[in-house]
């Protein structure tokens, strides 16, 4: 079973403790760098620096609500699933036409 | 939010009925080697022929893991299956999205259309993971992060 590259990165980045600590906050409740740093043993420069990873490998998403940037887990982070799934079903549906295909030039 | 279905077709020579017998009945033949998820390899991939039946994978050793089941079953022109695995590849009998095939006649043979659906469900199942994190089972991540990098 192989993961499109996309989903890699999502799993990449979530192999840091200290990022899945993070995106773990995200996904009970929104939160600000700030909040986020309060709540952790961690500098908020560090916090910036994982939420930026988390932010590339697409698994949360950052909003401005007046000066303060908001971060959630991103639902569209299942986009790398998707894309994966595309290409999973994609091949699965060619090995079925593939065989189908076999078994009616060469009847049982 | 909604995201937007995955279509896929293929055209087989086959009629519809034998076609979606093949499909069905045969489906550890046909789907591809390393695309399962139980622990070992499947040497076989089961659908109980009616509605509420499972879709399950079979391994040497007879140990079974599921993929979901049937929610319709209207040979030999549509099956509707519900596809359980979540976003962590495990199956979650609380997680559910639809994969319907149709098997339309054309004149050599069959049109075959598989859609997967509800796919946003997806980012449910994402939320429930990061809860299975903070839960503490272990190092699920990790151990996919290897296994993908051992690919």
């Amino acid at each position: 079973m192989t993961y499109s590259s996309a989903a890699i990165s999502a799993l990449g980045a979530l192999g840091d403790p200290t990022r899945r600590t993070i995106f773990e906050r995200l996904a009970q409740k929104p939160a600000a760098v700030g909040e986020i740093a309060e709540a952790m043993p961690v500098s908020r420069p560090a916090v910036s620096q994982h939420l930026k990873v988390l932010k590339a490998a697409g698994l949360v998403t950052e909003s401005t609500e007046g000066a303060r940037h908001i971060y959630r887990i991103d639902p569209r982070g299942v986009g790398a699933m998707r894309d994966w799934l595309d290409q999973y079903l994609g091949e699965a549906l060619d090995a079925f036409k593939a065989f189908a295909d076999a078994q009616e030039e060469q009847p049982e | 939010m909604t995201i937007a279905p995955i279509r896929k077709t293929v055209s087989v020579a086959a009629p519809p009925a034998r076609a979606f017998d093949l499909f069905t009945g045969q489906m550890g033949a046909w789907w591809p080697k390393g695309m399962t998820i139980g622990a070992s390899p499947a040497a076989a991939i089961l659908i109980e022929p009616r509605a509420g039946g499972r879709w399950f994978e079979r391994a040497e050793d007879q140990a079974e893991t599921n993929w979901g089941r049937v929610l319709e079953w209207d040979p030999p022109r549509r099956l509707l299956l519900a596809w359980q695995i979540d976003a962590t590849w495990a199956y979650d009998p609380g997680f559910e999205t639809e994969l319907e095939l149709t098997f339309t006649a054309e004149a050599s043979g069959t049109r075959v259309t598989m859609e997967h659906r509800n796919l946003e469900r997806f980012g449910d199942s994402a939320a429930r993971m990061a809860e299975m994190l903070g839960g503490g089972w272990p190092g699920i991540i990790d151990g996919f992060a290897a296994y993908v990098a051992g690919v």
